[in-house]
């Protein structure tokens, strides 16, 4: 298991959260999720009372309560039972640098990663998720600002390696930044080390389009 | 539970229901039906371990009426229908003989249990999508959980479920929405034709009071 980070700063908002709970998500933002809560034990702690919510919910719902099981529901079940449970294979990941629900999109630790080249020594690797939302690997060489990117919807990034600065705040391994739609800003690698961050949008991905803007920055820290 | 109320913060056991109840009049009445349902659930934790120790079909029978169609209201709710919704409530059941080992009622009632187990089978089978999992999600205990920490969050979903329940009707059916209508806030807010920002704030206020309760 990646070890847990205690210093996280930048947390998941309930928004997020309560729809993972409540399994509304975009594929591509329920990976956002279970990749920090899997760094983060505040925001599991959290996610444990929207489940709560969730559970109140089906014990008490405010209506519905006329739905009755068909004839012979319970007998179809035991049949089900006695069929035995379903086979369910989890890969068990050994401990590396990416939480265990990235590396089973990646099929490996960062070693694994299929990274394309988009410019300016910055790489990116696009993972299999549904289409209402898209998710991705970014690896930009320290001290570079990161692609800026005009989103129409919500954009999250989290830090897997190294750090970025973002008007004045700073985000390392296990932060998350989220960005609404009218959100201008141009993220900077720190200077020590490469960064590797996951980043998800809702909005289509308009990745070419921007390349001309990246601009190689160098900040002091 | 709600936002920090782990058990560090939690009221000592036998205190904490009696603080909710804000309604002097009727309280009585009200006391007997929380005492009632506080029963439900810590029978609902000692069927799961006759079911995991010993197979106990008749445990788990009386666990089906109960959350069978619940489940299957859920699923209904939703967007499947009743074929769909009948057909997975009932594998959502078997899970729950199956997977009896991995229940951790210290850190679950059992309505919680089946609730994720519900949502993880509307996701794989409505959305069509696979869930990704946060690792070592553990339900599963190492041992068998400490009595006190059973009772004290089996008595904070009780508080949990009153104070859902008294929630302005305006908020709980918002929340509803969210959970069981599978609506974004967005899909809420083209549905009920009320502005993003009030769904929002109407819904983050319900979640103060939850959290207020709770404290």
């Amino acid at each position: 298991m990646a070890e847990l980070m205690t210093d996280i700063k930048h947390h998941l908002n309930d928004d997020i959260l309560m729809g993972y709970s409540a399994g509304t998500l975009p594929e591509a933002f329920n990976l956002m999720v279970a990749s920090h809560l899997s760094l983060c034990d505040d925001c599991r702690a959290q996610l444990e009372s929207f489940d709560a919510v969730g559970g109140a919910l089906l014990d008490n719902p405010a209506d519905g309560r006329d739905v009755t099981m068909d004839t012979g529901s319970l007998a179809a079940t035991m049949a089900l039972i006695a069929g035995g449970a379903r086979d369910e294979i989890r890969v068990t990941r050994p401990a590396g640098k990416l939480p265990a629900p990235l590396q089973d999109y990646v099929g490996g630790d960062i070693d694994a990663i299929k990274w394309k080249p988009v410019g300016m020594g910055v790489k990116q690797a696009i993972l299999p998720t549904s289409k209402d939302a898209s998710a991705r690997l970014l690896f930009i060489p320290a001290g570079v600002a990161m692609p800026d990117h005009g989103h129409k919807g919500t954009e999250m990034t989290m830090v897997l390696q190294g750090a970025f600065q973002d008007e004045g705040d700073y985000f390392a391994r296990g932060d998350v930044e989220q960005a609404d739609s009218d959100h201008y800003h141009t993220p900077v690698a720190d200077i020590h080390e490469d960064c590797i961050c996951l980043a998800v949008t809702d909005a289509p991905l308009e990745f070419k389009g921007i390349l001309p803007r990246i601009v190689q920055r160098f900040i002091n820290i | 539970m709600l936002a920090g109320l782990d058990t560090t913060i939690a009221p000592p056991p036998g205190q904490a229901y009696y603080k909710a109840t804000a309604n002097p009049a009727g309280a009585g009445k009200e006391r007997v039906n929380i005492e009632d349902k506080k029963e439900k659930r810590l029978l609902w934790v000692s069927h799961m371990t006759r079911i995991r120790d010993s197979q106990d079909k008749a445990a788990f029978a009386e666990l089906y009426a109960h959350f069978a169609p619940r489940v299957k209201g859920f699923l209904m709710k939703s967007g499947a229908d009743a074929s769909l919704a009948e057909e997975c409530a009932q594998e959502v059941m078997a899970t729950c003989w199956h997977k009896a080992h991995m229940f951790d009622p210290s850190r679950a009632s059992v309505a919680t249990w089946i609730f994720t187990i519900a949502r993880n089978r509307k996701i794989d089978v409505l959305r069509k999508q696979r869930r990704p999992e946060p690792e070592e999600l553990t339900w599963g205990p190492e041992e068998e959980p400490d009595q006190a920490d059973v009772l004290v969050l089996q008595q904070e979903s009780e508080l949990l479920g009153r104070a859902l329940a008294d929630l302005p009707a305006a908020q709980r059916d918002l929340i509803q929405k969210a959970y069981f209508g599978d609506l974004s806030h967005s899909e809420i807010a083209a549905e009920t034709g009320l502005p993003l920002g009030t769904i929002k704030s109407r819904i983050r206020l319900a979640l103060e009071r939850l959290r207020h309760v709770l404290k």
